[in-house]
């Protein structure tokens, strides 16, 4: 809101060339390379894919942080990817036929409804201690995602689980792909919001002396991570602690005015999927590792990373 | 003018607040003093619309706080509540940028940039203005919240317990400063003081609260003398004239 | 504060040392060895047909199997609550049953899927408690310094065990499709196709450590009394709570070996044991866990296996049950 003019130019131009270049890359790079009968089918929605569910992840993750005041916490760690993935259930059990924007619709209903759940139930938890929420909220997770594995299982359906569970973007094809265009639409409404999600940020005090309805925006930045997860699960599968590392970081150059902070973290948050997926491709050439599963590894470590700086100082 | 009208209050079922009027005209320094749990936060917290109202009403120019919109209410009153911990990483500027937030939904306007700047001057923070608040002292975080307040630029002013977390220089600069934006801003300042000596020094109106109801009301001249005191606080202190202000030694 | 709890435990251990010790085996505990002997029971018997003999040997060995996971979740937990002081914790969900999931991907990475087959089991399994102890020896001792912020000590367990599982399928996709498929069958708790072939070495590890940690029983109220006053009751902390430690680590790779990772089970017994004798005193929350457990296990397998469809299913709804139970004493704050 005040002065974006802190943030260097420079910075931008920064992320912005390096999402450019990996973006080129993510083109180009992988088992049969540079056909060009290959890139229009399959590399540009896959490149394309990676872009937006990544930079719709790390916004949902930075949304969830400023409306949970907790650097802790993000989709995966709320129950909000989980819930999404009963929501498909629900969808492949009862309308196997449904045209995909329909089970969208369902895996956003249920993402919100769990997403609300997790914040109603954290207002138990006593505030003083901060790790509590991102403890609970893994807990939390845990059991949704028991739940869905169970009720799976029940259905016969257990592999399409272990498929929402784990982002891959192999499996991205035009025709499906371009659902995750409202990631981009639910990045643009956060920057709309930016000055009051910051203002929710300083806490139900200094924001109500604001004059700023906290209700209305906490409920608006539930919609916009419920939003974010089920697309992406239904699109390309969960991308684990994409919005935990990308808006950690993020803070850490910049700070936490969002007018400033949030084209970062979308830019870096793309620039990490992308990233992970290029990796993804290279590690075991010409096999091809899921990304999820490299994000699990990479997210993990700076988590820990993040747990324990300034523990021993 | 604030007018609060047969409020009660009770946490549970204890009672924090019985049956208070009070009217508060507008222009001066008006201090919120009494012992802990006396109810004069929760007052406070009444007026600013951070705590529900659950008897009586409460108006500031007329509006009603419970039925007001958050933003007009903005526009009128700020507040410094007493326990605002933050840890967002934002800059000082970036901070009392966001006093301008009732005013505008978008960008910093130039006037508004004026107003901010002024703000970080008249409460000295100058050499901090691009510093984050987590690396500030406890006490240049609480002058930075001050001026977020003062860049709401509202007529009234309210602050509960701001002198906590200041040294004594800050203390009084603060107090002296509070008095100079109700003598040249005409603002409307009312403060929760556990500092009686600061109250007495810097109020024009001194109201006490005791048990949830108003036990003094006055001048600091009719608030500062032994027997009311005693009233108040429970135990005999002596009042002593120093130069014809009215000091109390509440710590012999 | 300090204070208090310093009243209230010194009180406790009062009361506790003059009224006549209470017997081991009450009602309450007859009645918990009636429930698990009898589910037993009804396991081995239930809708019994077909070849009767190998049948019974069939269940038998599962039934050992069961036995000692249970026995082993329950008696490593206790010992893990006790040593942390904190009834939240379970040696599982700091990450413990993740990391001997780790261990095997490492195996199979490192050996290929026909060397990890050829292996001798009880070799394999010795090889894999030695790693697991090591690490888990490393990632405790500055829990046991005391020093350390608790909720920052189980997030961080949380989290390990998350980067654990991730490594380990990270290393399955390294491994070619043959391998993972080996990979796979040990990864999720399965409690249908146990390890049959280490039911017997692993009997030997659960026994001994059982044997251990009951001689124990008295060193570890005193152990639960805190290190500064199990020191100054005379408990030589620097030995006895490492050696504990390992044993904890030993019996979470019998039980994880047997079944795969059974997170949460650990959490539902020892609490559910607690409440239904009332008493945190080792001689009998021991066995009371042991029995909480057996009843839990086999009652599950019996009517997951004769009722909702199929057996697997137990270690997910263990999972389900043992989270809500986290959640629970979490937003309680009982720690």
């Amino acid at each position: 809101m005040t002065s974006a003019a802190l943030v260097s130019p420079r910075l931008y131009g920064v992320f912005a060339a390096s999402v450019l270049a990996l973006f080129a890359a993510s083109l180009v790079v992988g088992a049969g390379s540079g056909t060009a009968a290959l890139l229009l089918p399959s590399r540009l929605p896959r490149s394309l894919a990676a872009l937006l569910a990544g930079a719709g992840l790390a916004i949902a993750g930075l949304v969830m942080q400023t409306i949970a005041r907790n650097r802790f916490v993000e989709p995966s760690t709320v129950g909000a990817t989980q819930s999404a993935g009963l929501g498909i259930l629900a969808a492949a059990v009862f309308m196997p036929e449904a045209p995909i924007v329909l089970k969208m619709a369902a895996a956003t209903l249920t993402a919100l409804a769990g997403t609300a759940l997790f914040l109603g139930l954290a207002r138990r938890l006593p505030p003083t201690q901060p790790l509590l929420l991102p403890l609970f909220g893994i807990v939390y997770s845990s059991v949704v995602g028991a739940a869905l594995t169970f009720l799976a299982w029940q259905a016969d359906l257990l592999q399409f689980v272990e498929i929402w569970m784990n982002g891959e973007f192999s499996g991205v094809v035009r025709g499906r792909y371009e659902l995750l265009f409202a990631a981009a639409l639910m990045v643009a409404l956060a920057w709309w919001a930016a000055d009051r999600l910051t203002v929710a940020a300083l806490g139900p005090a200094v924001a109500t002396g604001l004059g700023l309805d906290l209700a209305a925006t906490r409920r608006l930045g539930v919609v916009i991570v419920a939003v974010v997860s089920a697309l992406t699960v239904v699109v390309v599968g969960a991308l684990p602690f994409v919005g935990l590392v990308v808006p950690a970081m993020v803070s850490r150059l910049v700070g936490d005015n969002l007018r400033a902070s949030l084209p970062l973290v979308a830019l870096g948050g793309a620039g990490l999927v992308l990233a992970a997926d290029i990796a993804g491709r290279l590690v075991r050439y010409p096999y091809e590792i899921p990304v999820g599963t490299i994000l699990g590894v990479v997210g993990a470590l700076v988590f820990l990373w993040l747990l324990w700086r300034g523990q021993h100082g | 003018m604030i007018v609060v009208s047969n409020v009660s209050h009770r946490i549970g079922r204890a009672p924090i607040l019985t049956d208070i009027s009070l009217t508060l005209e507008k222009g001066g320094v008006t201090a919120l003093i009494g012992p802990n749990g006396a109810g004069k936060s929760t007052l406070l917290s009444l007026i600013a619309r951070l705590t529900p109202l659950q008897a009586g009403t409460i108006t500031v120019d007329g509006l009603a706080v419970a039925t007001t919109p958050g933003r007009t209410l903005a526009r009128r009153l700020a507040v410094l509540p007493q326990d605002s911990a933050i840890d967002a990483r934002l800059t000082v500027t970036e901070l009392v940028g966001f006093g301008r937030f009732p005013h505008g939904a978008g960008r910093l306007t130039d006037a508004d940039r004026a107003i901010v700047a002024a703000s970080l001057q008249r409460f000295d923070l100058g050499d901090l203005a691009g510093r984050f608040i987590d690396t500030l002292s406890g006490g240049q975080r609480q002058r930075a919240l001050v001026a977020m307040a003062h860049a709401q630029a509202t007529d009234y002013l309210l602050l509960d317990e701001p002198l906590n977390n200041l040294d004594m220089q800050h203390a009084r600069a603060l107090m002296r400063t509070l008095r100079e934006l109700a003598d040249t801003e005409r603002r409307t300042v009312l403060v929760v003081l556990h500092d009686i000596n600061h109250a007495m020094a810097h109020a024009d109106r001194v109201v006490a609260l005791k048990d949830g109801r108003i036990a003094a009301d006055g001048p600091p001249a009719a608030v500062a003398v032994p027997d009311v005191l005693e009233r108040i606080f429970g135990y005999a202190m002596r009042v002593v004239d120093v130069d014809g202000d009215p000091v109390v030694l509440h710590h012999r | 504060m300090a204070d208090r709890t310093t009243v209230s435990g010194s009180d406790a251990a009062g009361t506790s040392a003059t009224r006549p010790v209470e017997a081991v085996f009450d009602r309450r505990m007859a009645l918990l060895l009636l429930v698990a002997l009898a589910l037993s029971a009804a396991y081995m018997t239930v809708s019994l047909r077909g070849n009767i003999a190998f049948a019974l040997e069939l269940r038998a060995i599962r039934l050992v199997a069961l036995w000692q996971v249970a026995v082993a979740v329950a008696v490593s937990t206790v010992l893990f609550q006790t040593l942390t002081q904190n009834r939240i914790l379970t040696p599982a969900i700091m990450g413990m049953d993740a990391l001997y999931l780790l261990g095997q991907t490492a195996l199979v990475f490192l050996l290929g899927g026909l060397g990890y087959a050829g292996l001798d089991p009880a070799l394999k399994f010795a090889a894999e408690s030695l790693i697991m102890t090591t690490m888990a020896a490393t990632l405790f001792a500055p829990m046991l310094k005391g020093r350390t912020d608790m909720t920052l000590m189980l997030l961080t367990g949380v989290v390990l065990g998350i980067l654990f599982r991730s490594l380990a399928a990270l290393l399955a996709r390294l491994i070619d499709p043959n391998a993972f498929a080996v990979v796979q069958s040990v990864s999720f708790a399965d409690f249908n196709t146990l390890r049959r072939d280490l039911v017997w070495p692993a009997l030997a590890v659960t026994a001994l450590g059982t044997a251990v940690a009951w001689r124990a029983r008295h060193l570890l109220d005193v152990a639960a009394l805190g290190r500064a006053r199990a020191v100054g009751l005379g408990l030589d902390w620097t030995r006895t709570v490492p050696a504990l430690l390992v044993l904890v680590a030993l019996l979470v790779a019998v039980s994880t070996a047997l079944v795969g990772p059974v997170a949460l089970l650990g959490l539902i017994v020892v609490a559910g044991a607690e409440r239904l004798i009332g008493s945190r005193r080792h001689a009998r929350l021991l066995p009371a866990a042991c029995l909480v457990g057996i009843s839990i296990l086999v009652g599950g397998q019996l009517v997951l296996q004769h009722g909702l469809g199929g057996a697997s299913a137990l270690g997910i709804v263990v999972d389900f049950a043992g989270g809500l139970l986290f959640l629970a004493l979490l937003a309680g704050g009982r720690r």
